[in-house]
């Protein structure tokens, strides 16, 4: 599986109130939570993003609450992968479980500039900074992980495991 | 090597003789929890785990609690979502209007937690129960999906940082300032993926409810979860709770910790978590005057009887500001029941509050008290995240009970050591 698209930088600490404010919560469409993905930090975002373009963001991505509504709103809005130096742990489960495909790699956020065209292969961890020709190594998912993406996410891991 | 508290509750719930930090283990669940904002997107997800039937109904619990009762007709459809489900499943803890209370402060008191139980919530505030010593951590709406289809779900084992506690509170210091000092200390990635473990002879001066608040706000480090080893309150709590025996892990002597802090609770200070993030945190005497709208004393962190009476004991006899609106929001219906009969709502409404039914409303910036652009409130909740209660220009302060209660007599953030005497 391979992602590209133009890159939207943030900073640390993003956190779930921003990607989808709460005022927004009392629905779980996921098309009207993506008209609002970003917008208390970017109100810009979701005029620009285009499908497959990428989030670059630092440390603690994702932090806040438990709302699945996150990378729902991410995912629908057309954002083909999250890179960060590191996740909240709640983001980061809830994200492989709905198959958002996310990476820790602080070398590529140091590096990687807002506008830039990124592409990455899953498969092998690796990041291309198109626009600068730079290129980066993901730790890659240990082999359980691997597994939840490759069944789609949890729903389909658990089927698969009780017909074992 | 030595488990820790939490790697022991994980190792038992996977049917495993130890864990080590990083390994990923299927366990087994105790109780899933979720609420009418998560539920129905897990709801959702729920039949694509292949089940008809929740793993246990007694094991699920579903609180409509953050915009009910209903704030608008979309609310009304997810809490409705939620109500469905609960009937159509045969859901033993469904706890509509009427016995709903904040999940966090409402399902320790109705019984549903126990020492040495492994936990799952859609509510990044499920690692309240780690007061009880209890594994208890906040999940995502497909993990609640999960839990409620299988009673299992996946965990990485964590590391944990120690927190060794010694001495006692001062006068209006609590575990909300224990808990904002030390998110103050490390910062809100600062336990991330980690346990915060709580051990040292200052346990035994922690109230149950100081214990809640602590690791109710553990998530605002980043950590998986909080958690308390189980002492003479934590099991006379649960005799009067729980109807079962307490499981009790210790950590091992031998555990291994990343980190060990060590804490004087008599030296700490009251602490406020300025604007917008939780590690923000200054001391209470080294602020400037800052003019305050708005004050919110309630939520699944500081909604508790005792929350309430160190708020009444500093609004007893004084009026809250004229340009300040005081929201007090006990947690559970329980807990109102208590506050009324003991004549805290005199106090309250004598002041110049209003008080509301249960609800997470106004934390979120769901309902009763948003707030608009420029304001500013002083809360006893757990975020102050840019927009967390309301206009996205609005300014929340964190703070104790005492603090808010104070700040609302004043009109300014203000330390309660400094009230004059009231009339």
């Amino acid at each position: 599986m391979k992602a590209k698209g133009t890159v939207f930088r943030y900073g640390d600490n993003v956190d779930t109130d921003v990607i989808i404010p709460a005022r927004y919560l009392n629905s779980s469409d996921p098309k009207e939570l993506a008209s609002h993905c970003m917008e208390d930090i970017d109100a810009t975002f979701i005029t620009r993003v285009k499908t497959g373009d990428i989030i670059v963001a630092e440390r603690n991505f994702g932090c806040g609450s438990s709302r699945e509504h996150a990378p729902i709103a991410i995912k629908e809005s057309g954002i083909s992968c999250v890179i960060a130096k590191t996740f909240a742990r709640i983001f980061y489960r809830n994200s492989l479980n709905i198959g958002l495909p996310i990476l820790e790699c602080p070398e590529a956020v140091d590096a990687i500039r807002q506008g830039d065209i990124v592409s990455v292969d899953f498969s092998t961890g690796l990041i291309l900074d198109v626009s600068t020709g730079r290129t980066f190594h993901s730790e890659p998912f240990p082999p359980f992980m691997q597994e939840l993406i490759a069944c789609g996410g949890l729903a389909g891991y658990m089927k698969k495991e009780s017909a074992k | 090597m030595g488990m820790t508290m939490t790697q022991k509750i994980l190792a038992c719930h996977a049917g495993l003789e130890s864990v080590r930090p990083g390994q990923l283990v299927m366990a087994k669940l105790d109780l899933v929890l979720g609420n009418d904002i998560t539920s129905p997107v897990a709801i959702n997800e729920f039949p694509k785990f292949g089940k008809e039937k929740v793993f246990d109904k007694d094991k699920v619990a579903l609180v409509p609690d953050h915009f009910a009762p209903n704030k608008d007709i979309k609310a009304a459809t997810q809490c409705q979502c939620l109500r469905n489900f609960a009937h159509s499943q045969g859901i033993s803890h469904y706890f509509e209007v009427g016995q709903m209370g904040v999940e966090h402060a409402l399902l320790p008191e109705q019984g549903l937690v126990n020492a040495g139980d492994l936990i799952i919530g859609a509510d990044s505030h499920t690692c309240t129960y780690g007061a009880l010593g209890a594994f208890s951590t906040g999940v995502g709406s497909t993990d609640m999906a999960c839990g409620m289809s299988s009673g299992k779900d996946w965990f990485k084992v964590p590391s944990a940082i120690r927190f060794n506690l010694k001495g006692k509170f001062r006068k209006y210091v609590s575990g909300k300032d224990l808990i904002l000092h030390i998110i103050g200390m490390i910062g809100v990635d600062g336990a991330l993926y980690q346990s915060m473990e709580f051990s040292g002879e200052g346990v035994a001066n922690l109230t149950i409810d100081d214990r809640f608040t602590i690791c109710n706000m553990a998530i605002e480090a980043g950590a998986k979860n909080g958690i308390f080893p189980v002492d003479e309150q934590t099991l006379q709590y649960l005799k009067e709770h729980c109807s079962r025996k307490p499981v009790i892990y210790q950590a091992d002597e031998d555990a291994s910790y990343s980190a060990t802090y060590d804490i004087d609770l008599g030296e700490l200070k009251s602490t406020v978590s300025f604007p917008h993030l939780p590690e923000n945190t200054h001391s209470i005497d080294a602020i400037g005057r800052i003019k305050i709208d708005q004050v919110v004393i309630g939520s699944c962190t500081n909604g508790r009887l005792s929350d309430l009476e160190s708020a009444a004991s500093i609004l007893k006899g004084r009026k809250v500001a004229p340009w300040v609106r005081c929201i007090v929001l006990p947690a559970t219906q329980r807990i109102w029941k208590e506050a009324m009969h003991e004549g805290l709502f005199d106090i309250f409404i004598d002041s110049g509050c209003a008080v509301s039914t249960p609800t997470c409303g106004p934390c979120l910036g769901g309902h009763m008290g948003v707030l608009a652009e420029g304001e500013r409130a002083v809360s006893t909740t757990n975020r102050n995240f840019v927009g967390r209660m309301g206009h996205v220009k609005s300014e929340v302060y964190l703070a104790s009970p005492a603090v808010a209660a104070a700040s609302a007599v004043m009109g300014y953030l203000t330390d309660p050591n400094t009230l004059k005497e009231a009339k």
